[in-house]
């Protein structure tokens, strides 16, 4: 609940801050609303699409409503996808308003006591500091190793917790150990000559809870022909925090990444998970109005590269690659597809593979549900859309489910347990699939020649 | 802006909230403010004004009490498709309640035998044409927003498209209807039927009425087969009115294309812009054209509007490699007027259409008026049916050029009628052209539709505010 006394302080923030030009961009001929994900899903209510999103924020500006609950919730049940800024012919960037948006909602509502303590010990208690990342994986190593994880299941202790959460436990992968986690390499040499030099950022959630395919990106970028950098300075990309209305907390972390990274002299700075990428692919946006990061924060941007495009263009997709015969299908990274505009390399990727036969799905450029945290805090509607995807997953009868952010990945296998594919199908990370292409296509090798030769 | 305009009539009383409830259940009524102001709008800009209530009936039965109800008490309904019309036809201007037909969204029959579809008014009008289109069959009608708009939406603006030269507009497929009149009687008009003269043709009367005659629940729409094979390609010109003589010409030469659109260079660069599929932006004018049919007509129809173009001066005439190329081409030509938003933070576009022999000379009038006015007009157009929209990239917030684009409309307008044209080809009157719509009817004419609305709808509930002009005010754009 809003009093009436924060609501008038959100009204005022909305008409200082949210940008006039960019409300009045949007001409109101809702091209998106067939992209929206929740708009579809919701039975076309027009709350719940960009375009009347974007007229509730500008009926607040204006001075028509009150941001009441109701118009709280609108925004709230955004998933923050963006696919309706790739379809809009007048280029509004709705992913800025609503990311100010929430902004200005988050920091003048006062949210309930255990909300704020959860936000703070998430927001600036751990995902800023990469050790206590590292120590909350390996707690949660422990956990899944100790037998904890049996008993806790076995019990019914996990009953205790949300549905949600209590799904999301279930698709955790199995997280490094401490010990694994902290030798971390800062520098790596290509297989043979020096194609390009790039560096590599590395991620909060990415190097400890996923970090064997953080360590199958490395692999892969030496494979291509890549001199890596990683500099032991960086951090969190702030994505979430940006997202989840802590603008401010968000523009520390980027000014810390773009410090880690300025001084390298690299082509490219290469992400392998498409919510990062996209956010530090903004840094020039979120830095807009500070006169002293706004020009590094450009030139920090205009590095970012996924690492499937970096790949492609080193003809990576040339060399042998081969898995066992399977039909694979793709689910985009909405940010990576949206607003990195990476959806053609991933793709001619996959298909490069022996063995591979590519299947592509119906909406496969359609959100997932995961959308950050979403799936936590709006699990009904993250829910429904999961199940559509996994209906147009099966259709292809794809046994490989392939995607390129880790909430995506998580929200994949989730699918496939829901929908009782457990076994049946999988869900990988690109890179972990392209790893296991490469060192197929060697082993294979391998076996030919001792065959020729014996 | 228009915004909570002065209400002539009372909010909707409690009694009558009371019993709407009890007709469509709470969770299809909707008089939240947030509720209330997502329907507030539609594609036109500078208008907004809040409904009081919002409903989604689930079945006919619903909206005949929801028109009982709302014809006893007064209370104005606006049905709504999906809000993507150009003429604030679905803006509440009077308040009451909008209608929503997302509950009635099924495609009901496609029938084989007698080449017809039955649909309810909230289905897509891409998703009808692709259903249709698995069965060999073609429904012709496709407007700009295709991919969006509702086939209710369709029938009550009488929505033209791309393809209207060669197989008209939604009118030409509305074989029948199912329509709740303001006093809540259901009458079903037409049929199945390839001849039906039994009576006053009141099919053609609900086509386009705007939501003021009535409530359409079901429509029958004429499908056709699929032509055999189609051709796409693009001329190029460094002279606007060349390439508006070459629209003439074609059809003079006894042609009739299945498309022929208009698209001036400053709206290449905006469509370009967005959609990147190598659109030309150095040339001054390009016309996209198609014929589809039998593949010998198609061949030698090209062929000679290839020739026609050449000799009209067209800089190159390029035909489209595969259906990707050409679907992208169309599909860019369909994002022209919301592309053209990004100029500028206002977009007023209008829809005069003169007869396609005169398309020359409006375009040259349109350029003659932008330039006296010194504004940005930006022009395309279905140019094949003598339809052209007019586009001018302004700013809302000043009010000295709103003023002048006022002026330079007017202008247009008076141009188009005496070149013999029309001020709405495919946008409808709403409250946007309600002033000039006497300028093109005469008192007589407009007086005669005034008589049926006020024998449909004695109590003026329906869609109130649309159409007929309660002032002489001449407004376009700036209301005040």
């Amino acid at each position: 609940m809003t009093t009436k006394i924060e609501r008038a302080l959100i009204q005022k923030a909305f008409q200082e801050r949210m940008d006039e030009d960019e409300l009045m961009n949007c001409m109101r001929c809702g091209f998106c609303l067939p992209s929206c994900p929740t708009y579809i899903e919701s039975g076309q209510q027009e709350a719940q699409s960009p375009r009347g999103r974007i007229a509730l924020m500008k009926a607040v500006v204006d001075g028509l409503i009150e941001p009441d609950e109701e118009v709280e919730r609108a925004l709230n049940l955004c998933l923050g996808c963006r696919a309706c800024e790739s379809v809009c012919p007048s280029g509004v960037r709705y992913g800025h308003l609503l990311e100010e948006a929430r902004d200005i909602i988050a920091q003048h509502k006062k949210m309930p006591l255990p909300v704020r303590l959860i936000r703070k010990l998430v927001f600036a208690g751990l995902f800023p500091h990469q050790g206590r990342m590292r120590k909350a994986t390996a707690l949660l190593g422990w956990y899944q190793r100790s037998g904890l994880r049996t008993l806790a299941r076995k019990t019914g202790l996990l009953r205790l917790l949300p549905a949600s959460f209590r799904q999301m436990e279930r698709v955790l992968p199995d997280v490094p150990t401490a010990k694994e986690m902290k030798n971390r390499p800062h520098r790596l040499n290509p297989d043979g000559t020096v194609k390009k030099r790039v560096a590599f950022f590395a991620g909060c959630l990415m190097d400890t809870m996923f970090m064997e395919t953080n360590d199958a990106t490395l692999r892969l970028l030496q494979l291509a022909g890549c001199e890596v950098i990683i500099p032991p300075s960086q951090g969190c990309c702030g994505a979430l925090h940006g997202h989840g209305g802590e603008k401010e907390m968000a523009k520390e972390l980027a000014k810390r990444n773009i410090s880690a990274f300025e001084q390298l002299d690299v082509d490219y700075i290469v992400t392998n998970a498409g919510g990062c990428g996209a956010f530090l692919l903004e840094y020039d946006h979120l830095l807009k109005d500070d006169p002293e990061w706004r020009d590094r924060a450009e030139a920090f941007a205009a590095k970012i590269k996924d690492i499937s495009e970096v790949l492609v263009e080193l003809g990576f997709h040339q060399l042998p690659l081969r898995v066992a015969p399977q039909t694979i299908t793709y689910q985009d990274s909405c940010h990576l597809r949206n607003v990195m505009k990476t959806a053609a390399a991933p793709r001619r990727l996959l298909r490069a593979i022996d063995g591979v036969e590519f299947r592509e799905m119906n909406d496969a450029d359609r959100c997932c549900g995961s959308a950050g945290i979403y799936n936590l805090v709006e699990p009904e509607m993250s829910m429904q859309i999961l199940d559509h995807k996994m209906e147009m997953a099966k259709q292809t009868k794809a046994t490989t489910i392939v995607t390129a952010n880790p909430g995506c990945l998580l929200q994949m296998k989730l699918g496939i347990e829901r929908a009782g594919l457990s076994g049946s199908v999988r869900a990988v990370h690109i890179v972990d699939l392209l790893l296991e292409a490469a060192e197929g296509a060697q082993a294979t090798q391998g076996e030919e020649r001792i065959r020729q030769t014996s | 802006m228009q915004m909570d305009v002065e209400r002539v009539r009372p909010l909707i009383p409690n009694e009558a909230k009371k019993r709407l409830i009890q007709v469509v259940g709470a969770e299809n009524y909707d008089d939240t403010k947030t509720g209330r102001l997502v329907y507030s709008y539609d594609a036109t800009p500078q208008f907004q004004s809040l409904p009081d209530a919002v409903i989604a009936p689930r079945n006919t039965k619903e909206v005949a009490e929801i028109a009982k109800i709302c014809n006893e008490y007064r209370i104005p309904i606006v049905p709504r498709g999906s809000g993507t019309n150009l003429c604030a036809g679905t803006c509440p201007v009077e308040g009451g309640i909008v209608l929503l037909f997302n509950h009635m969204n099924r495609i009901l029959e496609i029938d084989e035998e007698n080449l017809t579809a039955t649909v309810q008014p909230g289905v897509v009008t891409l998703d009808l044409a692709k259903a249709v289109e698995e069965k060999g069959l073609f429904y012709p009608p496709d407007p700009g927003s295709m991919k969006i708009s509702t086939i209710g939406g369709n029938i009550s603006e009488n929505s033209g498209g791309l393809r209207g030269l060669k197989y008209g507009v939604t009118r030409d497929y509305v074989l029948g209807l199912e329509v709740v009149l303001a006093n809540g009687d259901v009458i079903r008009t037409g049929g199945k039927l390839a001849k039906d003269v039994a009576g006053y043709d009141l099919t053609r009367l609900f086509v386009g009425s705007e939501g003021t005659l009535g409530i359409v629940t079901e429509a029958t729409l004429k499908l056709i087969p699929m032509p055999e094979t189609k051709q796409t390609m693009l001329a190029l010109y460094q002279d606007l009115e060349a390439a508006a003589r070459s629209v003439s010409k074609i059809i003079a030469n006894k042609i009739i294309p299945a498309t022929l659109e208009f698209l001036d260079q400053p709206t290449l660069e905006v469509v370009e812009d967005f959609a990147r599929i190598g659109l030309p932006t150095d040339v001054k004018a390009v016309l996209l054209i198609e014929q589809d049919g039998p593949k010998e007509v198609v061949e030698r129809d090209m062929k000679k509007m290839a020739d026609i173009c050449r000799a009209e001066q067209a800089v190159s005439v390029q035909l489209a490699r595969s259906e990707e190329e050409a679907e992208a081409l169309r599909t860019a030509r369909r994002t022209a007027l919301s592309a053209l938003a990004r100029l500028k933070p206002t977009t007023i576009l209008e829809d005069a259409t003169v007869p396609r022999s005169e398309i020359a000379k409006m375009v040259k009038a349109i350029n003659e008026i932008a330039e006296k006015y010194q504004l940005k007009i930006c022009t395309f157009g279905h140019a094949g049916d003598g339809n052209l929209h007019p586009t001018c990239p302004t700013d809302a917030r000043n009010r000295e050029e709103m003023e002048r684009v006022e002026r330079a409309f007017e202008e247009i307008f008076a141009k188009a009628i005496e070149l013999g044209g029309t001020i709405t080809g495919e946008h409808g009157v709403g409250v946007m052209k309600a002033p000039y719509l006497e300028w093109k009817l005469g008192p007589a004419g407009i007086a005669a539709m005034k008589a049926v609305k006020q024998a449909l709808d004695p109590n003026n509930i329906m869609n109130p505010g649309k159409v007929f002009a309660k002032s002489t005010r001449k407004r376009v754009v700036v209301t005040r």
